[in-house]
């Protein structure tokens, strides 16, 4: 299973890189990809890292992007097979190893999936992929029947010449694998590709899904197994003085209890003991480093410091300032507001959980790895070996929605130290019941923004002063980025209406609060997404104007073409007049460069907003799979809708109040929207579609709500809000 | 200690305790682990199965209550029962982890309403939780399987009902929160 590890095998710069990567340090002059491949063994066919062909005359591509859920196995392996002209039906999706130097995202470095950049990173290198094989074809083919290659036609992976010879892929492999790989292969015009932009690009792993065979971490089932669950600290930041493992080492299966950096961890022969043995341990911990804060506490000094009345010495960051800030604080008649938004659980389907096997220095890691990199490194530290050694075998994840991915990879790390303490390649399931999922992090940061605009004879934005608190969920990456937090302000500081006004001051604080931020689908834009529309269209009220029409005009002052035709293509599809009984919003974002329109229709039941029928436009470059990217503007509005109608994660006394479904309302079926998904022609590279359907839902249903009761929403959730 | 259960047709031996909950038997002892873990307390349905053709959350139905009771689970569909073929022919799967459960709880509806409105897939499916927010096609794929399905939509139809079926039902749904037919007043 796990090939032993050779230090003899590595030269001297692999060790000594190696070391300095898994000290903590990075070292000047190589790459961070040979970084943080040092030790790999992975091998590549004579086609490349991504394409291999069958003896059975599949294709399979390798996908170095996890799926889960986001539809990337189908879209990446429809661009190799459009460049390739493989037969579609015979195309297979396979996980790569993990290895940032092979599989590294183009637009991260690391092995990583995330920023809705799967398929964006991997345009280029995969049609190159794919035209460089389908070239080494076409030269074995033209090399065995004697003709000129030009002539030689590939069609659904078949090669063909008009002298009646023809060969499938299969017939050639070998004779191919021996022909030099082109350096710059000719790619197709996009205007020929038969298979991108139709409905034939599906999932490849819809009957899997649908019949239980899909594998998932929690699925693993290996020889000698044991499952371990570990007991977190209540509050975040407490550490273990000592425990009661008495009870817990009765339960029959239960095999051992002992401490981890995280908590304590229980180890059994099944899960269900894993879980009594879990409940039946007591312990004591020291808090006095924890967070003991609660959650009205922390939005009560958010809100403080951002309408000017918390500490002076608090840090305060620009993202944006044009004109003189002091004009933007003066005026008068000026639109002010202030929103809260409360911390947010990812609550994926499936809680997080880790396969691990460690026998000495040797490690396997067994799960649905976002961040395979990241993974790697964590790992590599706790058994002191090269991260590109550690083996990751990288299964569906029942969901991430960026959770999947901790700069200190949290539960693998968790995960890799039982196992590490279990010893003697004896594999370990780490699973995290759903109250560990919702009590013991990471969540979308709690966030405040107050901002203030003073609008212009037209009633246009004149000055605009916008003032946002949140924690930095970058300051716990091991290569923080020079400058502001990207994640804080992005969808406000590259805003279009920013754009289009002349006297901007916009800042930022991030106030230290112990408890533990990540990235949340769609990350910044969850919470600016809805600040920026929602007081737009109350700025569109205050200056007497149509909040659509006043879009359009700010959009041209800013040159903001593609939110214009995003939101004409909304307008135009959602037709004349909302349903009877209905009362329409609208809202437009753009979110890892794509822009995204919404027409949402919502009525009040029962007291609570109802969104019905939701018509979506989406400007997101070349469309590889239509289909796919309905579905992800389906879910994403789906899971933006169930954030803004019912998502919190509170805490009192520094302990998070929510621990299940019961108490964390998510969206059900009833309540789920209709959404009508239209894509605008565009030739440019594909962009980013897993999140930029998340962010619109809220701040539509807010101007719906407004238009509806003239009331707005300046706190989320909608419903049940602290 | 050993127990009896009757999965997809098959009598199997387990050695488990009698509360130890039905998922954890399927996933851990008999490697069924189409039934997934989500929440552990009845509140997604991820775990959804059929006891004697109801739809009950294993995790929190302890195997004592299942001596004689017919249990099938998302194997026991076959991999091309109507809703599982509509299920792909509309790629309603995002992640999937929650599929199984929400295949197993249509497959009951469609079992007790063969042309169900709206407002009955709403009743029926509430139980389960789709993160990825797949619910739509859910939707469509129910109604396009309800529509194609000539085929009886069960592989285990509950017709061989052992005698105390009720009291099974009633035990199972008691302990599981899953809303029974005979709760729902659609048979007896």
């Amino acid at each position: 299973m796990n090939a032993p590890v050779k230090p003899d095998g590595f030269s001297r710069r692999e060790v000594v890189v190696g070391a300095a990567v898994v000290g903590g340090a990075l070292v000047v002059g190589c790459s961070p990809a040979d970084l943080m491949s040092a030790g790999s063994k992975v091998e590549v066919g004579a086609f490349g890292p991504f394409i291999r062909f069958e003896p059975d005359g599949f294709v399979t591509v390798i996908s170095k992007h996890v799926e889960f859920g986001q539809g990337s196995h189908a879209g990446l392996a429809a661009i190799v097979a459009e460049e390739l002209d493989a037969d579609w039906a015979k195309v297979r999706v396979e996980q790569s190893p993990a290895n940032a130097k092979l599989y590294g995202n183009g637009a991260l470095g690391a092995q990583l999936t995330g920023g809705s950049s799967a398929i964006s990173n991997s345009w280029e290198q995969l049609r190159k992929a794919g035209a460089g094989a389908r070239a080494m074809f076409v030269e074995a083919a033209a090399n065995r029947w004697n003709v000129p290659a030009g002539e030689i036609v590939v069609k659904d992976g078949v090669l063909t010449h008009a002298s009646g010879k023809s060969a499938a892929f299969a017939d050639l492999t070998a004779d191919a694998a021996k022909v030099t790989p082109p350096e710059s292969p000719a790619l197709k015009d996009p205007k020929a590709f038969t298979l991108i932009g139709t409905q034939r690009v599906r999932r490849k792993d819809g009957q899997a899904k649908s019949d239980g065979t899909a594998r998932y971490t929690q699925d693993v089932h290996l020889p000698d197994m044991l499952t371990a669950m570990v007991v977190h600290p209540p509050r975040f930041g407490a550490k273990v003085v000592s425990f009661d493992a008495d009870a817990a080492r009765k339960v029959a299966g239960v095999v051992d209890v002992f401490e981890i950096p995280t908590g304590v961890a229980v180890v059994a022969k099944s899960t269900w003991a894993a879980r009594l043995g879990k409940e039946a341990v007591t312990v004591r911990w020291d808090e006095a480093k924890a967070e003991k804060r609660g959650s009205a506490q922390i939005t009560a000094a958010f809100r403080d410091l951002a309408t000017g009345k918390g500490p002076a010495d608090q840090k305060w960051e620009s993202f944006g300032a044009k004109g003189d800030a002091a004009q933007a604080a003066g005026g008068t008649d000026a639109f002010e507001a202030v929103y809260e938004f409360p911390y947010l659980a990812h609550a994926t389907m499936e809680p997080m959980n880790c396969v691990a096997i460690v026998d000495g220095n040797s490690v396997k890691l067994v799960h649905g790895s976002q961040g395979q990199t990241l993974d790697q490194l964590a790992a590599a530290r706790i058994v002191g070996t090269l991260p590109g050694s550690v083996e990751v075998e990288t299964l569906f994840a029942g969901g991430s929605f960026g959770r999947r991915a901790t700069f200190n990879a949290d539960y693998v790390a968790e995960c890799v130290h039982v196992a590490k303490k279990v010893g003697g390649g004896k594999p370990v399931k780490l699973v995290w019941t759903r109250e560990d999922d919702m009590k013991a992090g990471y969540y979308r940061p709690l966030v405040v923004h107050a901002v203030r605009v003073t609008l212009d004879k037209d009633g246009l934005p004149a000055t605009w002063r916008h003032r946002i608190v949140s924690q930095s969920i970058m300051k716990d990456s091991p290569m923080p980025s020079k400058g502001v937090d990207q994640t804080a302000v992005e969808g406000a500081s590259d805003s279009p209406y920013l754009k289009a006004t002349p006297i901007v001051d916009a800042q930022v604080a991030f106030p230290e609060v112990g408890v533990p931020v990540l990235w949340w689908r769609s990350v910044g834009a969850t919470h600016t997404a809805f600040v920026m529309e929602h007081t737009i269209d109350q700025l569109a009220r205050k200056a007497g104007k149509d909040p659509v029409e006043y879009r359009r005009a700010l959009y041209a002052k800013a040159g903001a073409n593609r939110h214009l035709t995003a939101l004409d293509l909304a307008i135009e599809k959602a037709g004349p007049k909302a349903g009877e009984g209905w009362t329409r919003g609208v809202a437009v974002h753009e979110s890892f460069g794509s822009v995204v329109a919404q027409v949402a229709e919502v009525k009040l039941v029962d007291g609570e907003p109802r969104v019905g029928r939701v018509v979506t436009a989406i400007d997101c470059g070349v469309a590889i799979s239509p289909d796919q990217i309905a579905a992800q503007m389906e879910g994403g509005t789906c899971y933006g809708l169930s954030a803004a109608l019912y998502g919190q994660v509170t805490l009192t006394e520094g302990v998070v109040d929510q621990s299940n479904f019961d108490t964390y309302r998510v969206l059900r079926i009833a309540e789920a929207p209709s959404v009508e998904t239209h894509i605008a022609p565009s030739a440019a590279p594909p962009s980013g579609v897993g999140e930029p359907g998340t962010p619109v839902i809220g701040p539509a249903t807010a101007n719906a709500l407004l238009a509806l009761s003239g009331q707005a929403t300046t706190r989320l959730p909608f419903v049940g809000g602290a | 200690m050993a127990a009896s259960l009757d999965v997809n047709g098959k009598a199997m031996s387990v050695e488990a305790d009698p509360d130890t909950p039905l998922l954890w038997v399927l996933r851990d002892e008999l490697g069924l682990t189409g039934t997934k873990f989500g929440c552990g307390l009845a509140q997604c349905g991820a775990c959804t199965v059929h006891v004697n053709g109801d739809p009950v959350r294993s995790c929190v139905t302890p195997i004592a209550a299942l001596s004689g009771a017919k249990i099938t689970t998302i194997e026991g569909l076959g991999g091309a029962h109507p809703l599982q073929q509509a299920w792909v022919r509309l790629d309603v799967p995002q992640c999937g982890y929650c599929q199984s459960g929400q295949i197993m709880s249509a497959a009951a509806l469609l079992e007790a309403n063969k042309k169900p409105t709206d407002d009955d897939i709403d009743a029926a499916m509430g139980g389960n939780i789709c993160r990825c927010g797949a619910y739509q096609r859910i939707r469509a794929a129910i109604k396009d399987a309800a529509s194609s399905a000539a085929a009886p939509v069960v592989a285990a139809p509950p017709a061989a009902k052992p005698a105390a079926e009720a009291d099974i039902d009633e035990a199972i749904s008691a302990a599981s929160g899953a809303t029974s037919r005979v709760q729902r007043g659609e048979v007896r």
